[in-house]
């Protein structure tokens, strides 16, 4: 619990009484911000490349119902999760195993918000957005939080589907549908998903193992999880380039695509050929970041040149 | 765990200071809410259950 500098006595009688210790920025910490950033900015590269038209207000609300939606199911997650997050050094100073937030409060918070945002955003857009974002919550806390997390190593792969999902959204907020280019959307940050969280889980494997989740390096070894990578990455290279190929996204795409391409498969074999050292695994975790912000930039900046230029 | 019937709980000055910014925070998110649907409405017009974008 936060120790706020106060005699013992009245504290523990005021929360012995159930009084709660939550300021807002614990709850905000709740709706993990940076994943939630990450989610509205390829939303919004999803709402710009849609072909059609959404009012500007409504195109906002659409955002922040899929912001708020991405808030709720992790706010649920911390929620399902806080034993883990309790032993892991990455999580433990998160709202609930600090003991600023108790587990019923998250519980609530998160299932409020995940409702409202799906609410919203079918009354302000359409169904088959609220839809896919319902289904964009149910997986990332039912599928991959309550059953592949601490089920099997291929956790992540599956699971990366809730996180591909947002420009999806986003693409039918605008037109009502689903079409091959938002699939293409998903598949790219699906694919990336896996060598981005294994990277991680190579220098963090410890703390996976202390938690009891069944990551690759902790259930296959590091040597199978630097395969892993390569493969992953072998794949993700040419199918980011997709858009280009299939013409929805210009030369420019395809010259950062290409060349980040290489950037990432470079960091995959350097992870491959130096196997003692972390070092290659953490560059290649950063470097997946930038990879990824940089192809929605891209796609986000042509979308918005070819779209409002003559 | 609830406190003895016959005392009253005593909030620290830090508790009471976190709850008015919980109540603060509630009243601009409740507000926000309201208004976000006021202005929805003017823009979709007398059709705002009518689906589309």
């Amino acid at each position: 619990m936060t120790d706020i500098g106060l005699p013992l006595d009245s504290q523990e009688d005021s929360a012995d009484a159930g009084v709660s210790l939550a300021s807002p920025a614990d709850y905000w910490a709740l709706l993990k911000p940076r994943v939630m950033s990450l989610v509205v900015f390829t939303a919004v590269t999803g709402m710009v490349m849609a072909p059609g038209h959404i009012h500007p207000l409504l195109g906002f609300v659409a955002l922040l119902a899929i912001a708020v939606g991405a808030g709720g199911s992790g706010a649920l997650n911390m929620w399902y999760d806080a034993d883990i997050d309790a032993v892991m050094t990455r999580t433990r100073r998160r709202p609930i195993p600090a003991g600023t937030v108790t587990r019923s409060e998250a519980l609530a918070f998160g299932l409020f918000l995940s409702g409202a945002s799906v609410m919203v955003l079918g009354l302000v857009t359409n169904l088959v957005a609220a839809g896919l974002l319902a289904f964009t919550i149910f997986f990332y806390v039912v599928v991959y939080t309550m059953w592949l997390k601490r089920w099997t190593a291929q956790n992540i792969v599956i699971g990366g589907a809730a996180g591909a999902l947002p420009p999806m959204v986003a693409w039918a907020a605008v037109t009502g549908t689903v079409t091959v280019e938002s699939v293409i959307l998903f598949a790219i940050i699906f694919m990336w998903t896996p060598p981005h969280f294994w990277a991680l889980a190579l220098f963090k494997s410890d703390d996976y193992q202390r938690a009891g989740v069944p990551m690759l390096p902790v259930v296959s070894g590091a040597a199978e999880t630097r395969r892993q990578i390569l493969a992953y990455t072998i794949v993700l290279a040419p199918l980011a380039m997709l858009p280009w190929y299939m013409g929805f996204a210009h030369w420019p795409y395809g010259l950062v695509s290409g060349l980040g391409g290489v950037g990432m498969l470079a960091c995959a074999i350097a992870i491959l050929r130096k196997p003692g050292d972390m070092k290659p695994a953490k560059r290649m975790f950063g470097f997946s970041i930038l990879y990824l912000f940089t192809l929605f930039a891209t796609l986000l900046g042509e979308a918005l040149i070819w779209r409002f230029l003559p | 765990m609830t406190a003895p019937k016959d005392r009253p709980v005593i909030l620290t000055p830090e508790q009471i200071k976190r709850r008015r910014q919980r109540n603060v925070a509630l009243a601009i998110a409740l507000f926000g809410f309201a208004m976000l649907f006021y202005v929805v409405s003017f823009i979709k017009g007398p059709g705002i259950t009518m689906r589309g974008p």
